[in-house]
């Protein structure tokens, strides 16, 4: 077997260690999975905010005069109808409209984009994007030159302001704006993975260990504390938040994942047009939904779903829910059993336990 | 954080004996390991357990992880608090957080001392 690369590491490793983190391999860099606790800090989410090293996910550039059209013609979501400071989420399809990723488009310049695409996935991506590239477009990955921060929560917006500026309390959601931090420039966009309010912070690896210490400094007094990526997956997943790789793969198209409002059929043609065209007209027979189990136990990752006698799917993606106290989970269902109420049982090591097909997201959050 | 008075299994697993009757739970290392517990499975009162067979699981946010009877026994009390508060495990592992009292069938076979257990952990806590 050939020796694994070393892992890759951030540039907040030494703080993530003094801070008590507990770190691992993931998707081949050191990243912290928790400090003081996984459900103290998805409380922290909550209640207050929480900060994020997330600077594993991969960030590449898009350039050129052809960069519009050649990105609109390889996702689903209409890139044109971007303006400069605005961000959307969309996918990487294939030609059968497979998700071969999720990601973030951002429109820097008229000509100039900004794609965040998941830290396992971003090898692959970087080869599927140079294979399809046509002239007029320049693409060059810059994971390595960007850290990213994410500060998520009802509180982070009044940290943020403290920390970076008032500007920052004006974005509305998926937009961005640059401003001027460690010498340097940060760009902040309205975004997140928690189903929270806050705030995604892109900027160069040397001034980032300065922000996080800011930010963690001045929250002290709001309840801010550090988080990592045990409760990222737990809140992302109360939000009804896809994960690629588990809950939204090749394997699945963005309509049977309740991912419809990133498919834009009128846009003209993209890559895996068709099927969505056709899945779209006819209807998709199987759909990603969210449950919850009504016995004791937690479903998991895996774990074989049942409606009737039926085995209809396996449960991708599965935990037990902080905030709500019961096990939740998602899964592919046939069309017919898809609504909520719905009877159905996971099979957890011997025991099939009941549950029941309910609405996503699992949490919403409180509107002020 | 490894009390003197117990005996220990290389599953992390604690065992306090008085007389013939064994109090069991998970240590504080593998409390540790496993992070914030959301579910605790008992086995039943009156269940046969033989030494090294699965008699329960702990269930953190992100893993699970089997409990092993560290002795043979019958199963004569189970925690039932672990049912609504498993956070017990992890703020009392060698407390409030044990999780079965047994009635021995035979001696304990192969459990570590303290001492013993403390070099198995190689020197931490």
């Amino acid at each position: 077997m050939a020796a694994q690369p070393p892992l890759k590491t951030t540039p907040l490793k030494d703080r993530h260690l003094r801070a008590g983190a507990r770190l691992v391999a993931f998707a081949g860099w050191e990243m912290p999975v928790q400090y003081q606790g996984v459900l103290a800090e998805h409380r922290a989410v909550r209640t207050a905010a929480g900060l994020f090293d997330v600077s594993h996910m991969g960030e590449v550039e898009v350039s050129g005069k052809e960069a519009v059209g050649w990105l609109d013609s390889l996702t689903p979501n209409h890139v044109a109808r971007l303006e400069v400071g605005q961000a959307h989420y969309s996918a990487l399809l294939d030609e059968n409209a497979g998700i071969l990723d999720d990601l973030l488009i951002y429109r820097l310049e008229a000509d100039r984009f900004l794609l965040v695409i998941n830290a396992a996935n971003t090898t692959a991506d970087l080869e599927w994007l140079g294979s399809h590239r046509r002239g007029g477009v320049e693409i060059e990955n810059v994971t390595d030159a960007t850290a990213l921060l994410a500060l998520q929560g009802p509180v982070a917006a009044k940290l943020l302001v403290q920390v970076m500026g008032p500007e920052v309390e004006s974005l509305r959601p998926f937009r961005f704006r640059f401003l001027a931090w460690g010498g340097g420039e940060a760009l902040i966009s309205r975004t997140g993975y928690t189903g929270e309010d806050g705030f995604e912070i892109y900027l160069s690896p040397q001034p980032a260990g300065q922000l996080w210490d800011a930010l963690l400094e001045r929250g002290r007094d709001l309840g801010v504390s550090p988080v990592g990526l045990g409760a990222r997956d737990t809140l992302r997943l109360e939000a009804g938040l896809c994960l690629h790789g588990q809950d939204i793969h090749a394997g699945t198209t963005p309509l049977e994942a309740g991912l419809g409002f990133i498919v834009k059929l009128d846009k003209g043609e993209f890559m895996g047009r068709h099927v969505l065209a056709r899945q779209r007209q006819e209807g998709v027979t199987r759909r990603l939904c969210g449950f919850r189990l009504l016995e004791r136990g937690i479903a998991r990752h895996g774990h074989e779903v049942y409606v009737g006698d039926s085995h209809v799917g396996e449960v991708t993606s599965g935990t037990h829910s902080p905030t709500l106290g019961q096990s939740i989970g998602m899964a592919y269902l046939p069309w017919e059993a898809t609504q909520p109420g719905q009877a159905l049982a996971v099979q957890v090591r011997g025991s099939r336990l009941a549950g029941e097909v309910v609405p996503l997201p699992f949490y919403r959050r409180p509107r002020t | 954080m490894i009390p003197d008075d117990v005996k220990y299994t290389k599953e992390h697993e604690w065992v306090r004996q008085e007389g013939r009757t064994v109090t069991v739970g998970i240590t504080h290392h593998a409390q540790k390991e496993m992070g914030d517990l959301v579910f605790v499975e008992l086995p039943r009162p009156g269940q046969q357990l033989k030494a090294g067979q699965p008699m329960g699981t702990v269930e953190s946010v992100k893993a699970v992880s089997e409990v092993f009877a560290p002795v043979t026994g019958k199963v004569v009390e189970v925690n039932e608090a672990l049912a609504d508060h498993p956070e017990k495990v992890n703020q009392d592992p060698h407390g409030d957080g044990w999780m079965a009292r047994i009635d021995l069938e035979g001696e304990p076979q192969g459990l570590m001392t303290a001492a013993e257990y403390r070099a198995f952990l190689g020197g931490g806590d």
